[in-house]
């Protein structure tokens, strides 16, 4: 059997999809990235290896805020960012697409699409309020589960006005509403509206969101958010099958169009065996004091970047070890 | 007298023939670094905006090596920049260092009080003078040339790290030369050497505009190598603004034969017909130029807070509805992460290059969708 790997190394999970030569999701994997990028891409490598059986690697393609990391340790055909892999993904799943709202673990975007290619899109900046991790963090201050966080939300009856603008504050407004004895649901529902509403009016001010509209990203999976979309625009939301996994869908396809007639530079699955240390360092060369990455396989050094001048990244790396 | 002033783009090879030239003795700050906006961010207020914060960590080391006395171009209309002087100053006498602040006003105002500042610091022989501000002119704008030439460059290079040392080291040389004529030479060399690193044939290009404020437009380090990351994606870049357009049109008040911003200012009408501060009336205008120019897309720049530039954002889009040019906002503070900034701008050229590809070739990638 031969398929695309598709890699999104994001902050919160780490997403591998293997797709087939008729673009079939054949697996996907979901990890918790855990703060520790190259286990998690190992660990999911080894168990794409045992569930579809040692298969062979025609493509890679990584994506996510890890991707530069993810495409040296395994060897990448096609390193892209989140935001075309995701236009890919979701111009190839939702036919005719024209907004993909995205919303992941630390940062949230959203994509204008006109003929199946990003027209304009938007990525918040500066704060991360209306994020994957900061309803995980609600969802375990108030003892629920997160899988039960959106259909908690679909029962309220009036949703409370909770403060969007940031998430310290929607915090300390959420506590007051709980203090004053409002139902668990109203507040969770409250707390729907006021990402969707902060989310609208950071990334969607000056944009025409049109139908069809994409929602994917891990939150995607909250239906009280989908739901508080539907009410906000008065447009039907498609949340695609894989919503999860979409950035690693994209860069699948995006590493199956780079490969036509070329060879992989896949590094096989036997590098999940192989030891990888990450390290840096501050260069001392100049005033830009630029902090060098270095990762090693086996004790080798295989890639070094960070550098401006570009002294480290340009070394030839095959005889340097490190201690 | 030790004369110490902030850093901005290549500002310092004018500062340092200027001051010299005026028969002071002149301590360079250290370039900005993370040390720089450590201590910066340290002593100054926490909404203050970044060009504040990092300007204060270029007195501070400047200080550390004998500075007494910072000279800098002060600002007026409905922008933070009119405070720096002022608040800069009383930070640093909180902090006991006893420092002289000498604030330049643009002319626009009155030419009388900038004369007068001038005259504060002058302590040398008038032909000596008008010799430093002579030297101090072919450096900046020869400066501008090799950057310009850069930003050109960088798309095409064969190695573009080599062409980044190239340049770096006659910026090392353009500093210690007193003689205008070895300003000319090495201008010359270096051009010639980087030349031989240009590759013709180079192909998708594209051409993007870079307009915002000023210091964030100018100070690579403030806007984390902006040029160079986009230069790397196979982008050719043009700013709205050089360090020696800038200083011909507000502290000369454009006296001197060179491409002058205003006629491109008019441009802001029927878009923005107010000054409102800072650059953004000049955001808009070059965006209005840029556009009608052809250029692929427009990246603004300014710093998290910045009123004038968020004033020019939200009339952004009716440029962008207006002539169908591509525009990005990318706003900066102290975060040194790359990885966040680098991600925006590879999409956006990959969203120009897919756009392009469609219009012009139909694009390879969409047909397979």
């Amino acid at each position: 059997m031969s398929v695309y790997l598709g890699i999104d190394v994001g902050s919160v999970s780490t997403n591998i999809v293997a797709m087939s030569e008729d673009d079939k999701i054949l697996q996907k994997i979901y990890l918790r990235t855990k703060g520790q990028p190259i286990q998690t891409l190992l660990e999911g490598l080894k168990l794409i290896k045992e569930k579809l059986h040692n298969p062979e690697v025609k493509g890679v393609g990584t994506t996510g805020s890890g991707r530069q990391l993810a495409a040296v340790i395994i060897g990448g055909d096609v390193v892209k960012n989140e935001i075309t892999a995701h236009a890919v993904a979701a111009a190839k799943m939702v036919p005719g697409v024209k907004t993909v709202i995205e919303i992941g673990g630390q940062d949230s975007k959203i994509i204008i699409m006109k003929n199946g290619i990003v027209n304009d899109f938007a990525m918040n900046t500066v704060c991360a309020a209306g994020t994957g991790s900061f309803l995980d963090q609600q969802a375990s201050r108030l003892n629920i589960r997160i899988d039960d966080f959106g259909s908690i939300a679909l029962k309220a009856k009036n949703p409370v006005r909770i403060a969007g603008r940031c998430t310290v504050f929607a915090e300390s407004d959420m506590i007051h509403k709980q203090q004053m004895g409002h139902s668990l649901e109203d507040i969770l529902a409250g707390l729907c509206e006021a990402l969707v509403r902060n989310y609208l009016s950071n990334l969607g001010k000056g944009k025409s969101l049109l139908e069809p509209v994409a929602f994917q990203g891990g939150v995607a999976a909250n239906i009280g958010i989908k739901h508080a979309f539907e009410k906000a625009l008065s447009l039907n939301v498609i949340v695609p099958p894989n919503f999860d996994v979409m950035g690693a869908i994209g860069v699948a396809y995006l590493a199956k169009s780079a490969v036509q007639n070329g060879k992989s530079k896949f590094k096989g699955f036997d590098i999940s065996e192989a030891q990888f240390q990450a390290s840096s360092f501050e260069c001392s060369n100049c005033s830009n004091a630029c902090e060098v990455v270095q990762i090693a396989k086996d004790k080798k050094i295989i890639a070094r970047w960070g550098d401006r001048c570009g002294r480290w990244t340009a070394l030839d790396k095959t005889d340097k070890m490190i201690g | 007298m030790k004369v110490t002033y902030p850093h901005m783009g290549n500002l310092y090879l004018a500062a340092n023939a200027l001051l010299e030239g005026l028969g002071c003795e002149v301590i360079m700050p250290p370039f900005c670094s993370k040390k720089t906006l450590s201590l910066g961010t340290k002593y100054a207020p926490e909404s203050a905006c970044l060009p504040l914060k990092i300007n204060l960590g270029n007195y501070l080391e400047a200080i550390e090596k004998g500075a007494d006395t910072i000279v800098m171009i002060g600002g007026v209309g409905p922008c933070r920049i009119g405070f720096y002087g002022q608040t800069q100053s009383d930070i640093l006498n909180d902090l006991g260092k006893n420092i002289k602040m000498v604030v330049i006003e643009p002319p626009d105002v009155s030419f009388k009080e900038v004369w007068q500042k001038i005259m504060e610091l002058k302590n040398a022989s008038w032909v000596k003078v008008i010799k430093g501000v002579h030297l101090a002119w072919e450096k900046i704008y020869s400066a501008d040339r090799l950057e310009k030439y850069m930003e050109w460059l960088r798309p095409r290079a064969i190695k573009q790290d080599e062409a980044e040392k190239i340049y770096n080291e006659a910026l090392i040389l353009l500093d210690k030369t007193k003689n205008i004529r070895q300003v000319k030479n090495i201008v010359k060399n270096t051009l010639h050497k980087l030349e031989e690193l240009a590759d013709y044939q180079a192909e998708n290009i594209i051409k993007i505009g870079i307009v915002g404020e000023v210091y964030t437009v100018i100070e690579q380090y403030a806007n984390l190598q902006l040029e160079r990351q986009l230069g790397k994606l196979g982008v050719e870049v043009e700013r709205s603004i050089y360090l020696s357009e800038w200083i011909n049109d507000h502290l000369l008040s454009g006296i001197l034969p060179i491409k002058s911003s205003k006629k491109i200012d008019q441009l802001a009408s029927p878009f923005l017909n107010h000054f409102i501060g800072g650059h953004g009336k000049q955001t808009i205008s070059h965006s209005v130029d840029f556009a009608r120019r052809g250029f692929d897309g427009i990246i603004q720049v300014g710093p998290l807070t910045c009123m004038p530039e968020i004033v020019a954002e939200s009339i952004l889009p009716a440029i962008n509805e207006t002539y169908g040019v591509p525009i990005m906002t990318i706003f900066v503070d102290e975060q040194s992460g790359e990885a966040g900034l680098n991600t925006r701008l590879e999409a956006f050229t990959d969203m120009i290059k897919y756009k392009k590809d469609l219009n012009f070739k139909g694009c390879e990638l969409c047909q397979s969708i």
